[in-house]
């Protein structure tokens, strides 16, 4: 605390004229600093702002998007490479309309198309917040996209007028206030539909089709509507609570990136707002044609499929696939291995996972991997056969998406 | 010349068992801890996934996950006529490395010692007489009773899940427990491991001879359990790979699967791997330590100053350093003064092989701690008077591996290699059992530790010499239980069965367990003793030696459980009376 509070004395000194400009700010509003602090755990902002391992909101996580890397940038109050120059009207129209305060249009990586939705009052006590920090000199090449897409975005762009509306969040009066706050932290701060909302050939949102799964960095989010065999249609709201709150429920374990959001943002919600988002997304109406029928056990895929499980998944997984819960996911009748698409199941089989650690679950258990010794062959039949068993049924899984999704993640 | 660090409050030397409970207790307590760990970081996933943790070839043949002699030995002799030379390949026990230390690859044999074995020399002298006891035999009271450790022994039982029944909760006697055992708080966390036929067949015989057979408490669970911490441990699947191999399956209690999960997560927790202590450091008074001197894995050495040093590591390199510390008087046999070396005690197994016609035993369906076994010869649980030994140990029907390698059991007038071999051991693999002992091991004048006067380790650090026999004693013992046992085996209606009681030398090229004992042992009086009751040093008050090192003589069970039971009683000493009031816990 010493060192910190010595460099915001250096700042305020060679910084007086920035300071002065400001002096309208109060710095010492605790109630809206500290309600702007929970609201940066809402939206993740460490997520994308923190390198591994690297002081908090000073940047540096890539995301790895198909047009090449975008790099979260510095946002504590370093005026040369943070956004210390910034007033809290540019900060505004960052996360409500997406512009810079130079003027030029943010990528969607940072997801200002759910951030419109989110209101001045919050943004002002996030900004409130971010004010406090330790100003953090570390310059960050934010824009890694591979050209042209590296080429400054105009202020109003082709992609914007097809898939950004910027509008705060309207709450829906036929609605309970739980439904409606468990909706703005859905559709804005959460912004939960950036990774589970299907993706059009730009990169937005399709249309109708909210939060019923996409793909993104070679992980699946799974469909979060009420799709009893896909979705989440079997959880009830406490089973939602848990998960988020502890990375784990008797379905379960968070693994991958959501592990991280479980880790850095839900895990530290209130349990009144997790049980907004839970009663949010219980009412999510799954999508139209949803029908599977399970392959037959004789099929020479799932005969293959089952040998292996029974060699090697039953140990941890159970031969009735019911795992055990808070350690070993359930795979009988579980979401994501029924989904659409088995991108995630691919990867945890060929490269591993491990889930979630929150200080209520701390155990963060881990599935090794069995790219090394399993073919490719082998991990679709295997995936196949548990997701047509103990009741699953979904697509079979060829070993040409093993093969391409093997090259990808060891590369 | 070593780079001095900034001060911490507490320095733990090994990520063991006993170092991750006393971590996690100090740091819960608002201390700054820093654990240095000689090995590797481990991970269940990372480093023994199921994907490859069965591997006998690699684990039990290859010796995988134990400290490499290369790294740090030791150096043995029968007796003081000897020259010790070093041992350069591990036989008879397996020094642990690495965080987790034993915990990763025990069996998880999880055993309350008896009350009488705390208050051993005063029990027996009191039931049959000073003159009874041989005349070199060193045995001593802890300075602590089984009614003192009892909270600790449930705690870390409560910890690691075990599985099993008990037989005395409160002083009532438990139906299908064992009576003997001292009084416990409550039953087990979890129910006993289900039980093959072995051991099934073992239980009906011994039933029917009237002892009162009960099933070994395991640390490898049976069914899944979460702790008071909040970590979750898996079911045993029976595998069989528990001893000398890491769990994949998330089910052996380990520090892994018990403490570290939580105890990574505290921001005053800090552990350094790859990095071997040298030493521990003596302020200019010589009664306070001012750290541990630390080497890395790049030759470079460093000074870690802190208030409290604990001495965490496997019993054998705690003796090791403190002799090499220069802390607390060396053991001198010849005078028999001296504390730091005294009492060095192993373990005295034997075991009873039978081979049937008409059974078929599985023996591949295994748990590192499955098994029915009896105790109506431990300890003092029978008259030894008309025996003319004292000690003894629980013997049963355990069932630890049918591993495919070594699982080569054959009756004596076997070839031992060829077409009959084969033969053989194909016949025997499922129709055979063998049935153990597991007895305790006193301690005399001539069974001790010290530097050896010839060899250094790769740093010029003196080795440590170990000087270790069996004594009649012992081999009287062994012999009786063998004997014993045999009976019930006999009972089970083998068509030829094979004694193997222990005799003659102490081999150390031969596994027999891991459980080295004593060294730094507990005690009531600085003139016999390295530490007082807390496990803290009589001469150097800011330090504490955990582990089997303060076995002052080793019980007929494993130590694990009172191991971690001491940490926990250690760790509530510090916590409770140590830091309230810097200093000696017990006034001489």
């Amino acid at each position: 605390m010493r060192m910190r509070n010595l460099m915001t004395l250096a700042l305020a000194a060679c910084a007086i004229g920035l300071a002065a400009a400001r002096a309208a700010e109060d710095n010492q509003a605790f109630e809206k600093i500290e309600r702007g602090r929970y609201l940066a755990v809402l939206g993740d902002c460490v997520g994308c702002h923190t390198a591994p391992g690297g002081k908090p909101f000073a940047g540096g996580a890539a995301l790895e998007t198909p047009f090449g890397a975008l790099v979260g940038p510095n946002i504590t109050p370093d005026v040369a490479t943070g956004i210390g120059a910034w007033s809290e009207s540019d900060l505004w129209r960052a996360m409500h309309e997406g512009i810079a305060r130079t003027g030029a249009r943010l990528y969607p990586a940072m997801p200002y198309p759910a951030y419109t939705k989110v209101t001045r009052e919050d943004v002002s006590a996030i900004w409130a917040y971010l004010r406090t920090l330790e100003p953090v000199h570390n310059e960050v090449q934010s824009n890694q996209l591979v050209f042209p897409f590296n080429v400054r975005r105009p202020a109003t762009s082709a992609w914007d007028l097809i898939n950004f509306k910027p509008g705060v969040f309207q709450s829906d009066p036929a609605k309970s206030d739980v439904w409606n706050r468990g909706a703005y932290l859905v559709e804005g701060l959460g912004h939960c539909g950036t990774c589970h909302t299907p993706k059009n050939i730009t990169g937005g949102d399709r249309g109708g089709e909210a939060l019923q799964g996409a793909l993104l960095q070679d992980w699946y989010a799974p469909d979060l509507t009420a799709d009893p065999r896909m979705g989440i249609g079997n959880w009830s709201t406490e089973d939602i609570v848990r998960y988020l709150k502890t990375g784990a429920n008797s379905f379960d374990i968070a693994s991958g990136p959501m592990a991280e959001a479980v880790e850095n943002s839900t895990s530290h919600m209130t349990d009144a707002d997790l049980l907004a988002i839970a009663t949010y997304l219980k009412d999510r109406a799954p999508r139209s044609a949803n029908t599977a029928i399970a392959l037959a056990h004789d099929d020479t895929r799932m005969v293959a499929g089952k040998a292996i499980y029974e060699d090697r998944c039953a140990a941890c997984h159970i031969s009735s696939g019911a795992g055990v819960p808070t350690l070993f996911p359930r795979l009988a009748q579980a979401p994501l291995v029924q989904s659409t698409d088995p991108t995630s199941l691919i990867r945890v089989v060929l490269i591993g996972s491990r889930a979630a650690a929150t200080s209520a679950a701390p155990t963060a258990p881990a599935m090794p991997s069995f790219g090394w010794n399993l073919s490719d062959t082998e991990i679709a039949d295997v995936l196949t056969y548990v997701r047509n068993t103990w009741g699953n049924a979904a697509s079979a899984v060829q070993s040409t998406d093993v093969t391409t999704l093997r090259g990808r993640v060891s590369r | 010349m070593a780079r001095k660090l900034p001060a911490t409050d507490v320095v733990i030397v090994g990520l063991g068992w006993t170092g991750s409970i006393l971590a996690h207790e100090l740091t819960g307590a608002g201390l700054n801890v820093v654990a240095i760990e000689r090995g590797p970081w481990r991970d269940t996933a990372t480093d023994f996934p199921t994907t490859y943790a069965p591997d006998e070839l690699r684990y039990r043949v290859r010796h995988d996950l134990f400290l490499r002699p290369e790294q740090l030995t030791m150096t043995f002799r029968n007796n003081a006529n000897q020259t010790a030379l070093p041992i350069r390949s591990w036989g008879s026990f397996m020094p642990p490395n690495g965080v987790g230390g034993g915990g990763v690859h025990w069996n998880a044999e999880t055993w309350r010692f008896l009350p009488s074995d705390f208050e051993l020399r005063t029990h027996l002298v009191q039931r049959y007489g000073e003159k009874f006891l041989p005349e070199d035999m060193t045995i001593q009271d802890w300075g602590i009773t089984y009614d003192d450790l009892e909270p600790h022994y449930d705690k870390f039982e409560y910890l690691c899940g075990t599985s099993g029944k008990a037989g005395n909760i409160k002083g009532r006697i438990q139906a299908g427990g064992n009576p003997f055992e001292g009084a416990r708080s409550r039953e087990y966390p979890t129910p006993p491991q289900k039980q093959p036929y072995g051991p099934t067949l073992f239980a009906q015989a011994a039933q029917e001879m009237g002892y009162k057979p009960f099933p070994q408490p395991s640390g490898n669970l049976s069914q899944a359990y979460t702790n008071p911490l909040g970590v979750t441990l898996g079911p045993c699947t029976y595998c069989g790979f528990c001893e000398w191999f890491g769990c994949g399956n998330y089910s052996k209690a380990s520090p892994q699967t018990t403490i570290l999960p939580a105890l990574i997560r505290r921001p005053n927790f800090e552990a350094r791997t790859q990095c071997e202590v040298l030493k521990i450091n003596l302020d200019k008074s010589g009664k306070r330590a001012s750290g541990v001197t630390y080497v890395d894995t790049s030759g470079n050495e460093w000074e870690q100053p802190a208030d409290l040093v604990l001495l965490c590591a496997f019993q054998l390199f705690n003796v090791h350093l403190l002799l090499i510390s220069g802390i607390g008087q060396p053991y001198d046999p010849r005078a028999g003064e001296g504390v730091i070396g005294r009492n060095y005690s192993y373990q005295v197994t034997s075991s009873v092989d039978a081979f049937f016609d008409d059974k078929i035993f599985n023996p591949f369906i295994a748990s590192g701690s499955i098994g029915m076994c009896i105790d109506e010869f431990n300890g003092d649980n029978f008259d030894h008077g008309p025996h003319g030994f004292v000690g003894g140990g629980y013997m049963g029907a355990v069932q630890t591996n049918g591993r495919p390698i070594q699982t080569a059991r054959t009756p004596q007038a076997t070839p031992r290699w060829g077409a009959e071999w084969k033969k053989a051991v194909a016949k025997s693999y499922l129709s055979s059992y063998e049935a153990v002992t597991h007895g305790g091991c006193n301690s005399y004048r001539d069974a001790y530790f010290d530097r050896d006067p010839t060899y250094t380790d790769r740093l010029g650090r003196k080795l440590m010499r170990v000087t270790f026999d069996f004594h009649e004693n012992e081999l009287k013992m062994s012999t009786y239980l063998t004997d014993r046992l045999a009976e019930v085996v006999q009972k089970m209606g083998p068509r030829q069965l094979e004694k193997h009681p222990r005799r003659g030398h102490y081999d150390v090229t031969v596994y027999q367990t891991t459980h080295t004992c004593g060294g730094a042992i507990m005690g009531v009086e600085p003139k016999t003793s390295a530490l007082n009751r807390y496990l803290q040093s009589w001469d150097v008050a800011n330090l504490f030696v955990m582990g089997a090192t303060a076995f002052p003589q080793n019980p007929g069970y494993n130590p694990t459980d009172t191991v971690g039971a001491l940490a926990y009683w250690a760790a509530d000493a510090i916590v409770n009376h140590y830091l309230k009031s810097p200093g000696p816990l017990v006034q001489i």
